[in-house]
């Protein structure tokens, strides 16, 4: 196993209360395994791939729970030992390329920082990897000499993923990375993350969009305020949701050549600093009944994880 | 690089449109505003033969646009005409003689506003919320509301008064004047080896410059707090610690965007203080451009105000085109 995430309890402490992001989740990843969380805006995937890196700014900590990742256990690791986890050995890459990169610095400097932070090369060889890393994501390698203000969002994006493949990472998460990108962009984009992957990389599509995230993963784990509510095969957990809130989130895309009704999900998520008693889903769950006022457990189905009353067997 | 030096060219064409435009305002202003500079300065009760030569002296009786040209030749040889008092000595020399430490009290109490301000910005933002944060930032409004001569008779009254520490006014010591050689005491000092005269100016320099110093820090503060919070913010600040780049590069990153606005300020802040440092020279006893230009109001003498101001107005010119070329050479979205 790559990655190996238990029980983990990210939390914010505000002065609304304290916000439970990432509550309780656990979930593991092979290597070349491509995983995509999936859930509304809020929901706390975002949390979730942050907490693995230990990025969470404070007001924010992680309260529980453990990762292991290659061997190690990453929430006991000396910050210095996880700085250099991050980059190394698990790449990310950021929703808006248009903000993540340093507007004052060439993208050949932005690689070649990374790169010699990690591993022991000179800055001319550093520059030379930092050429193939451009090409080998289809951008012109004299690109390095570019500042980011000169690249298009999708020619950032590439930059971005390159910069996050450098150092040939044993895991890539992905944040969102064309939400802000066009169409076309897009594909192009997720063709290039499906080629990461082909080399053996482990793939963790953070993403709002199901049907990016059934196009492209092996499994998929759906967030809903905190929980993971359901999580297995991308396939046949498209095709036969179990749990109310991942059919609602089917029925709410919309198709261009099947002209079928979209069902948005009413409602809005709730409140995480007042989360509702009981199953966390249950005021916009269509199913709810009088047990869903205690917290579901979370079942193992057929293969797959459901954390609704539905599925209890007795 | 071939981009920033076609920047750079543009931006030195760019200075004459503005000089010969800033040297038109002030010889029209003075035109325009009513009285005649040689009768407000002799008196009205001068036989009228008089005046007659003293305009004729002053080149006041020519037509406008013959005096407009003999002017812009003078400016452009470096001939800002004679005094009209004592001596009558040409008024390059007389800006020459003040000019320098004008210079070297801004640069010292510019230099040490700016230190003053990114130290107390920075620590602000990278507390923030805390009480150190509450402190920087009280400490930001206070310096920035305080009156200079007020201040300056409190530094002199404590470093000199009570500890006698330091001298409380003058340039230097009489006698202990370095050779001149740039008008600057402290490079002159420097240049020629001489440590006696060193100690002397940078002794003498201590309190004004700390006035100036701590008076200015206030915006800085202000500003260095509030980019350096917007900046630690920024996605890419999150993307450099995420490809685990050693958080002292990060923060260095983080100061470098957080500068951009800070050099815009320092520009504007030191053609202010050149003119500004007025109220620290009287203060002080300063023998600069400020106690200078006073002088010379109120002894209505024209030429020498005039040629201080075309001196002042060229000076920062050429200030706001090393604010700018800095400017480029931090940020590359200017230079292209």
């Amino acid at each position: 196993m790559l990655l190996e995430v238990e029980n983990l309890t990210t939390l914010f402490r505000t002065k609304r209360g304290i916000i439970k992001a990432v509550d309780n989740v656990s979930l593991s990843l092979e290597k070349g395994d491509f995983i995509s969380v999936v859930g509304e805006s809020g929901c706390g995937k975002s949390t979730l791939a942050y907490s693995i890196i230990r990025l969470i700014d404070s007001p924010g900590e992680i309260a529980g729970g453990k990762i292991y990742f290659d061997g190690k256990e990453l929430t006991s690791l000396s910050e210095e030992k996880m700085r250099k986890v991050r980059g190394k050995e698990i790449g990310m890459v950021f929703q808006d390329p248009m903000t993540s990169l340093d507007p004052l610095e060439k993208i050949g400097d932005q690689i070649t920082e990374t790169l010699m932070e990690h591993i022991d090369v000179t800055k001319k060889e550093a520059w030379g990897i930092a050429r193939e890393m451009l090409e080998k994501v289809g951008l012109p390698p004299d690109r390095v000499d570019s500042y980011p203000h000169q690249l298009s969002g999708g020619q950032r994006q590439r930059v971005v993923i390159a910069m996050a493949v450098s150092l040939n990472p044993k895991l890539l998460i992905a944040d969102e990375p064309t939400t802000a990108l066009d169409v076309i962009v897009q594909e192009k984009i997720m063709d290039l993350l499906n080629e990461m992957r082909k080399e053996g990389r482990a793939i963790m599509l953070i993403t709002h969009d199901f049907a990016l995230a059934a196009e492209s993963s092996d499994r998929i784990a759906v967030m809903y305020a905190g929980w993971i509510v359901e999580m297995g095969d991308a396939d046949r957990l498209t095709k036969e949701p179990m749990h109310p809130y991942t059919r609602g989130l089917i029925e709410s895309v919309p198709d261009v050549w099947v002209d079928r009704e979209i069902k948005p999900l009413p409602g809005f998520p709730p409140d995480l600093a007042k989360p509702p008693e009981g199953c966390r889903f249950r005021p916009r769950c269509p199913l709810a009944t009088e047990k869903c006022t205690k917290e579901p457990p979370g079942v193992e189905v057929d293969g797959r994880y459901v954390k609704c009353w539905l599925f209890e067997v007795e | 690089m071939s981009s920033l030096r076609a920047y750079i060219i543009t931006r030195l064409l760019m200075v004459i449109p503005t000089v010969i435009i800033l040297l038109t305002l002030v010889f029209l202003i003075l035109r325009i505003i009513p009285g005649d500079p040689i009768t407000s300065m002799v008196g009205q009760k001068v036989p009228e033969e008089v005046l007659e030569r003293l305009r004729h002296e002053a080149g006041l009786d020519k037509p406008y646009h013959v005096q407009y040209i003999e002017y812009l030749t003078g400016v452009f040889t470096g001939n800002l005409g004679k005094s009209m008092i004592w001596g009558k000595r040409p008024v390059i020399a007389e800006v020459m003689d003040h000019f320098p430490a004008t210079l070297e009290l801004t640069i010292f109490g510019f230099a040490l506003s700016v230190i003053l301000g990114i130290i107390t910005g920075s620590i602000a933002a990278f507390r923030r919320g805390s009480k150190t944060d509450s402190g920087m930032r009280i400490y930001s409004i206070i310096a920035y509301t305080l009156f200079i001569p007020w201040f300056g008779m409190l530094l002199q009254m404590l470093f000199g008064v009570y500890l006698e520490l330091l001298p409380i006014g003058g340039r230097i010591t009489p006698g202990n004047s370095p050779e001149t050689i740039t008008g600057l005491y402290v490079l002159d000092s420097i240049l020629t080896l001489n440590s006696t005269s060193l100690m002397d100016a940078l002794s003498h320099l201590a309190l004004p410059s700390l006035t100036l110093g701590i008076v200015l820090s206030g915006a800085y503060t202000r500003l260095v707090r509030n980019n350096l919070i917007d900046v630690l913010s920024q996605d890419f600040i999150r993307a450099y610690r995420a490809r685990g780049v050693r958080e002292r590069k990060v923060v260095f990153h983080a100061m470098k965007n957080a500068f951009i606005p800070v050099v815009t300020l320092m520009g504007l802040q030191f053609a202010i203080l050149l003119a500004g440092a007025v109220l620290t020279e009287s203060t002080f006893s300063w023998p600069g451009m400020g106690t200078f230009l006073i002088e010379r109001i109120e002894y209505r003498d024209y030429t020498a105000v005039q040629g201080a101001i075309v001196f002042y107005a060229m000076f920062v010119a050429l200030i706001s085109l090393v604010v700018d070329v800095i400017y480029a050479l931090l940020d590359p979205r200017i230079r292209y």
